[in-house]
């Protein structure tokens, strides 16, 4: 095993790991964690309390968007057009009788978009008028922000059509698309995106966690001096590094459960796959994650960096690259390259279809693989990098 | 006074850019984040892979299969004769959609009643699907007025004429890349001053500046200066790449941009001294940075509208500064909005920094160990 050759490198003649040693490591640094309690409150109360506030702060799902109606002359179509957006829950309707009233309450964010209909806008329903050429209803929308823009007008179109067709069935006629569209939904069938968010949430708090919890240990030991009054004891640097890993895994995966119960008890997320399947892959992920920030620690030698660079490489890649809101197959090709160095990408894969779908093994198969080709890595990479070595 | 405080920025300057790792992880990272965020961070979509069941043989279904092909959002992965190959395609993600047309379809477009175009979708990730969704829907209507105009369909009495103010094409990355420009101003300024003052605590080192002629004052304006100075720097040139790269528009004002940018570094700069003189460790200091910037950062409304949270959580965001900025950036860039709306996010940046800068320099005060 390469970790295991990089640890005893110094000291070639004790080839196994001795329980006792580790024991006293593992013992060492719970009593380190014990005395601090801080870090037990990292394992389990940070990732309850940002799942908590972030699970209920982000949802793509616009309701209740403000929209102002203008109708420039009143008529019965304007009014019943108008009920028709207010009785719909994505909309909450204020009237305006002139345009330019509403382009300043657009302006000025009061509202999210404008609804307009022009005075030839009466008599629209008469069944004798249906020769005529169609009748502009004016939407303008806030297109700052590109996607909820989208989907309101999607929102905007549905409750056209509806009142189009119901328009027309109290004037005696019926009125058919050309084409009518269907959509099935399959895993997420009430398109709720907080039952993709909420999962994918855990996999960007678990990043974290892990390199939080594993940032610092080595760079406080090598700054205190402490690592050198660790190394001059019989115990070899790759028990130095199980035993860092032991406590804090073990801390981690409590973080991770609860995520998970909350994630269903609290967000009515279904889990349609197996428990072992999840906890085989979180556990994977976890040891990434931990094997990451202690990767970090080793490099920097010094908790100043060491918090820096756990910073940067942790949150924002966790979070943009992931595929967690963000659709990893539209990135241009370099960047979907480098998404493959983001461990998050692959257990959020996961779990989105662990939790939505159900064991698929097409996905579960291909990104288990990867997370544990990267948790060797890195740990081998831990093992190599901290030979006993005074400079 | 002047010089004291001199004396102690190029102090800051010097702890933050002596150590070769440090000054690397304080410069090259920010920017190299903002080139492939900005390229990763869209939610509209391209070559959404998809597969095609058509049972229907006639003219009318090879019309709609053909402007699918060539929208340049599709890629079609299959064909597929079976509706048992459905499931296999979806559930292991190797089409998002897959387009069923029905046996009836040309039939029923010649005897006047509507075809049917069914879509099922990966709904794993919902927002995707709707995206996906929304382009499926944009095709079928242009499909439909194409019917209508050969006369194959009766056309409706009235059409909705939608537009979309600021961003006419809806580009996301437009929306995304000004916030980007946030987000990594507010990591920048809280890693050169989130842990200052924690390290001098820990290394013993502060309690001789405080012993030093250094009014508090003086040693809280000294730590400030170089996080802003950072965040001016790395704000400027995230701002060069946004409008100059990715040619996101900048319409309004650039007085008001940098006006927020300095109330907005100011209040960073409050928080991160605020959680260095609340630590005594280091490790305590980069939690404390993690609290603040992680939910800063999730809900600023950067990448998720603060509109769809629920009322307690938006409240809770008005503490928030990346919040007010993020308005900041998008009315310079894309609206160029009036003066009112600026206003309403300087102020409550202005308490912020006033609140958290005055803290953090009574604590230098009363909090020695």
């Amino acid at each position: 095993m390469t970790v295991h050759r990089g640890g005893t490198a110094v000291r070639p003649r004790r080839r196994s790991i001795g329980m006792r040693r580790l024991r006293g490591m593992i013992r060492k640094e719970f009593l380190q964690i014990v005395r601090d309690p801080r870090s037990i409150a990292i394992a389990f109360l940070l990732p309850a309390f940002l799942l908590l506030l972030h699970g209920y702060g982000v949802s793509l799902d616009a309701d209740n968007v403000p929209l102002a109606f203008v109708a420039e002359s009143p008529s019965a179509e304007a009014t019943s057009l108008s009920a028709a957006f207010a009785g719909s829950p994505y909309f909450e309707v204020r009237k305006y009788r002139a345009m330019q009233d509403a382009v300043a309450a657009l302006t000025t964010h009061q509202v999210d978009g404008i609804v307009r209909v022009r005075e030839d806008f009466a008599g629209i329903a008469d069944p004798d008028g249906s020769d005529r050429p169609p009748r502009p209803i004016q939407v303008i929308l806030n297109g700052v922000d590109a996607n909820t823009a989208r989907l309101v007008s999607g929102y905007a179109e549905g409750v056209w059509s509806l009142w189009l067709a119901d328009q027309a069935r109290q004037a005696g006629r019926e009125i058919q698309p050309p084409l009518e569209l269907v959509s099935r939904i399959w895993y997420n069938s009430e398109m709720r995106s907080r039952n993709f968010l909420v999962p994918g949430l855990i996999a960007v708090n678990m990043t974290l966690i892990g390199a939080l919890l594993t940032a610092m240990v080595m760079a406080r030991e090598w700054e205190r001096g402490t690592m050198e009054a660790l190394m001059v004891t019989p115990v070899s640097m790759f028990e130095i590094l199980l035993g860092k890993l032991i406590p804090y895994f073990i801390m981690g995966m409590g973080g991770m459960a609860l995520s998970v119960v909350m994630a269903v008890g609290v967000f009515a997320v279904p889990l349609r796959g197996s428990l072992w399947l999840l906890v085989l892959a979180a556990s994977v992920f976890l040891l990434v994650s931990l094997g990451i920030g202690l990767f970090i620690s080793i490099i920097a030698r010094n908790q100043f960096v060491a918090g820096q660079v756990a910073i940067i490489v942790t949150f924002l890649p966790a979070f943009l690259l992931s595929g967690y809101i963000f659709d990893i197959a539209s990135m241009p090709r370099p960047v979907q390259i480098i998404t493959h160095a983001i461990a998050a990408r692959y257990f959020i894969a996961i779990l989105q279809s662990s939790f939505l779908a159900g064991d698929v093994w097409a996905v579960v198969g291909p990104n288990l693989a990867a997370l544990s080709f990267m948790a060797v890595f890195f740990l081998a990479l831990c093992g190599v990098k901290s030979k006993k070595r005074l400079d | 006074m002047f010089h004291r405080i001199l004396a102690l920025v190029v102090k800051e300057f010097l702890a933050i850019f002596r150590d070769k790792r440090s000054r690397l992880t304080v410069v090259v990272p920010p920017l190299v984040q903002l080139m492939v965020f900005s390229y990763a961070a869209t939610y509209d979509l391209e070559r959404v892979p998809y597969a095609v069941y058509n049972e229907d043989p006639g003219a009318f279904s090879r019309s709609l299969t053909a402007r699918l092909d060539g929208s340049p959002n599709f890629r079609k992965v299959a064909e597929i004769t079976r509706e048992a190959e459905i499931a296999p395609l979806v559930d292991g993600r190797e089409a998002l959609l897959v387009v069923h047309i029905d046996r009836r379809f040309s039939r029923d477009i010649l005897s006047g009643e509507p075809g049917r175009v069914q879509v099922i979708l990966d709904g794993r990730n919902s927002n995707t699907a709707m995206v996906a969704l929304n382009y499926v829907r944009a095709i079928v209507m242009a499909e439909s007025r194409e019917l209508v105009r050969t006369g194959r369909a009766a056309g409706f009495p009235a059409v909705l004429e939608t537009r979309a103010w600021y961003n006419p094409n809806l580009e996301s990355r437009w929306f995304i890349v000004p916030g980007i420009l946030g987000v990594i101003t507010l990591l920048v300024t809280l890693i050169t001053t989130a842990l200052s003052v924690a390290r001098e605590r820990e290394q013993g080192t502060f309690d001789q500046l405080l012993v030093t002629p250094l009014r508090p004052v003086e040693i809280l304006i000294g730590k400030s200066i170089p996080g802003c100075i950072i965040g001016l720097v790395e704000g400027t040139a995230c701002l060069l790449v946004a409008a100059l790269w990715f040619q996101v528009p900048l319409r309004g004002n650039l007085f008001m941009l940098y006006t927020g940018l300095a109330l907005f570094l100011l209040s960073a700069v409050g928080v991160g001294l605020l959680i260095s003189s609340l630590s005594v460790t280091q490790q305590q200091g980069l939690l404390g940075v993690f609290l603040f910037m992680v939910p800063a950062v999730i809900l600023s409304g950067f990448t998720t509208p603060i509109g769809n949270m629920p009322v307690p959580v938006q409240h809770l965001t008005r503490l928030n500064p990346v919040r007010y900025f993020m308005v900041v950036l998008r009315g310079v860039f894309l609206e160029d909005a009036p003066a009112s709306v600026f206003f309403a996010q300087f102020w409550p940046m202005a308490l912020i920094a006033a609140a958290t800068l005055t803290l953090a320099g009574w604590l230098f005060r009363h909090r020695i160990n």
